[in-house]
């Protein structure tokens, strides 16, 4: 650890830590403290959603698989991305005209029913507690191996930044962060993959021909299949990152904080491109690191290759510049953390509490003490799920939230949006088979069980053979919200729907 | 403040039970929704979108599904460029495409959609 690091980490903590100051000073009632009070403008909310979706899975992350796998890495990349499109088509505007702070609002909008909404909150929740956990588990390690500390002192100042964030800055704080993130993490991206190009003198051809030699798999390297051999697994992954991003309730929750659906409409196309371009970036970030540090000592520093990029930085630019990727790193998961606790509380304290238990009557003042609880709640207990979770496998846990969110989140809400005869069972029957269908399947998976030991949690036969349940789990989601549908007795309420339809999709309000 | 006032009316109206058209000013949803300058937005809006959609779902696919089933992809276009890495560079530029025509195909829904509530606010009252 040198004290160029420390120092750029101080940084970071110190400049959160004044926005959230500011941000506090801001947040006075319940919507500020979920939306920022609905005011971003659609420049600073496409780089908070821009902020919230690149975690460190996707810088360091994409990054590693790249540099060790070739073209198979960049199937993540490509997925991530087009996932976006999804979200532009066919949920942002209508989400944003009927939402008010939560996922399980926009749904209440349609069905005024406790089972629905309370149904909706506990999929947030589990999808939130998952994602937070791979960040979290994440984050220790990587903050372990950059600066090395104790994996449990990584965890609890991780831990502690972000419910420093939430509690007392709310979405403000919060989203700040994440903008502020965002444009760090584009600037370092940037510089090393200049860099990196200036290596090959600006010739694509070149990069090429040089990585093709540089690795152990030779001409292997730039072809797909070197880590994904089985078909229907690489399919059921690409099903579940393409459709997963447009039912995260982290992700959904960004457009509540703009004034409109024109707003949250620019927001996720200047997402779309930030994203872009980032993720077009990766494929210099994990060739330059292929070539230039070398498959084994990528592997030596993390199996995963979760180093390559900090390692990079290293090659590249020295030890200023591996300090200034490795804070970039840290602000990266400070940034998505909190946006995953303010998620986990608003399910909490906004749907179950305020909703549920107190029928939308809680006060304004009880409403946000409401929250603060929550958030600390949800703070408290991912911290100390991630101290015992210290070994699981990451990939599996941030695959699986998307794969939740693809099964049970967007199936509802697509019906909800679309589909005019859709009913309170059918949301209830299409969330619920999506969810347990994604968990049981996963269960049963080769994440869980393995033939070896060492290689899985338990010794023993996987009953499923994929490791990601999408291809079955999003066909079974959209299958139960159709069956619970159409078998109920319940008749669907036209009027209802011709309201959601005139709201979602001219975004009147009464 | 309006969507604060708006949510409120709306749980307020279902709290006394009020059924259909209860209540001053309540808005004829249904009659909107069946009026021909709504129904003529909805299906411009799903003559872009859902071909669109299914365009780049099937365009995406087409990736994963050709590197996993046949190796064509494997030819080399510029130098050991091979046609794999030409069509995921294809997924980017299509997502960048369809984000531009998103937006303009949209600008002309908002003045649609800005008629219809105009024509809500006239008579959207007086079902």
């Amino acid at each position: 650890m040198n004290a160029t690091v420390v120092i750029l980490f101080l940084a970071i903590v110190i400049a959160t830590l004044f926005i959230t100051y500011y941000a506090a000073k801001r947040t006075q009632t319940t919507g500020d403290f979920y939306t920022a009070g609905g005011g971003l403008t659609g420049w600073q909310n496409g780089l908070a959603i821009a902020g919230d979706y690149l975690s460190a899975a996707s810088f360091l992350g994409i990054a590693g698989a790249i540099a060790l796998f070739g073209f198979d890495g960049f199937f993540y990349s490509i997925g991530f991305l087009i996932a976006y499109l999804v979200v532009m088509f066919l949920v942002a505007e209508p989400l944003r005209n009927l939402g008010k702070y939560t996922l399980a609002d926009m749904i209440n909008a349609r069905f005024d029913a406790k089972k629905v909404r309370g149904m909706a909150a506990f999929s947030t929740i589990t999808i939130v507690i998952f994602y937070m956990i791979a960040q979290l588990v994440g984050a220790g390690a990587l903050i372990q191996l950059l600066f090395g500390i104790k994996y449990w002192i990584a965890v609890l100042i991780v831990g502690v930044m972000m419910t420093v964030y939430v509690l007392f800055g709310g979405m403000t704080a919060t989203s700040w962060v994440q903008i502020v993130k965002a444009v760090l993490l584009m600037l370092g991206t940037i510089i090393i993959a200049v860099l990196v190009f200036a290596k090959f003198d600006f010739n694509l051809v070149k990069m090429f021909a040089e990585v093709k030699t540089a690795t152990v798999h030779g001409a292997d390297y730039l072809k797909p299949g070197l880590k994904y051999k089985v078909p229907l697994d690489t399919l059921s992954l690409m099903l579940a990152l393409v459709l997963g991003t447009a039912g995260l309730p982290h992700i959904l929750m960004r457009f509540f904080t703009v004034k409109d659906a024109k707003t949250a409409r620019s927001s996720v196309v200047i997402a779309t491109w930030i994203v872009g371009i980032f993720y077009v970036l990766t494929v210099f970030l994990g060739f330059g690191a292929a070539a230039f540090v070398g498959y084994d000592a990528i592997t030596k520093a993390n199996a995963a290759g979760n180093m390559a990029a900090p390692l990079l930085a290293g090659v590249l630019g020295g030890d200023i510049l591996m300090s200034f990727v490795s804070a970039v790193a840290f602000a990266t998961i400070l940034a998505v953390v909190a946006g995953l606790v303010l998620t986990g509380a608003s399910a909490f304290a906004h749907d179950i509490y305020g909703q549920i238990i107190k029928k939308g009557k809680a006060s304004d003042r009880e409403q946000m003490l409401a929250a603060r609880y929550a958030s600390l709640s949800v703070s408290v207990f991912s911290i100390l799920l991630a101290l015992f979770a210290q070994s699981m496998n990451v990939a599996f846990l941030v695959s699986l939230a998307f794969c939740i969110a693809a099964s049970a989140n967007l199936p509802v809400i697509l019906y909800t949006i679309y589909w005019k005869k859709f009913n309170t069972t059918g949301a209830i029957t299409g969330m619920a088979a999506g969810l347990f269908s994604a968990l049981v399947l996963v269960v049963i998976s080769p994440n869980v069980f393995a033939p070896e030991p060492g290689q899985a949690i338990f010794v023993g036969t996987a009953l499923f053979p994929l490791t990601n349940p999408a291809i079955i789990s999003v066909p079974l989601g959209f299958l139960g919200g159709y069956l619970g549908t159409i078998l109920s007795k319940e008749k669907a309420d036209y009027r209802k729907y011709a309201e959601v339809s005139v709201r979602a999709n001219t975004g009147f309000r009464e | 403040m309006k969507v604060e006032s708006a949510y409120k009316e709306k749980t307020k109206k279902k709290k006394g039970g009020a059924g259909p058209l209860a209540g001053q000013g309540a808005i004829d949803y249904e009659k909107i929704v069946s009026s021909p300058e709504y129904k003529e937005m909805l299906r411009r809006k799903k003559r872009f979108i859902v071909p669109m959609t299914i365009f780049f779902l099937a365009f995406y696919f087409m990736l994963p599904i050709m590197t996993s089933y046949s190796t064509v992809l494997n030819t080399p276009v510029f130098g050991d460029i091979t046609w794999a890495w030409v069509f995921a560079t294809a997924q980017f530029i299509v997502t960048w495409v369809l984000c531009v025509m998103y937006v303009k195909k949209s600008n002309s829904f908002d003045k649609d959609s800005d008629e219809i509530i105009k024509m809500i606010e006239r008579d959207g009252g007086s079902a």
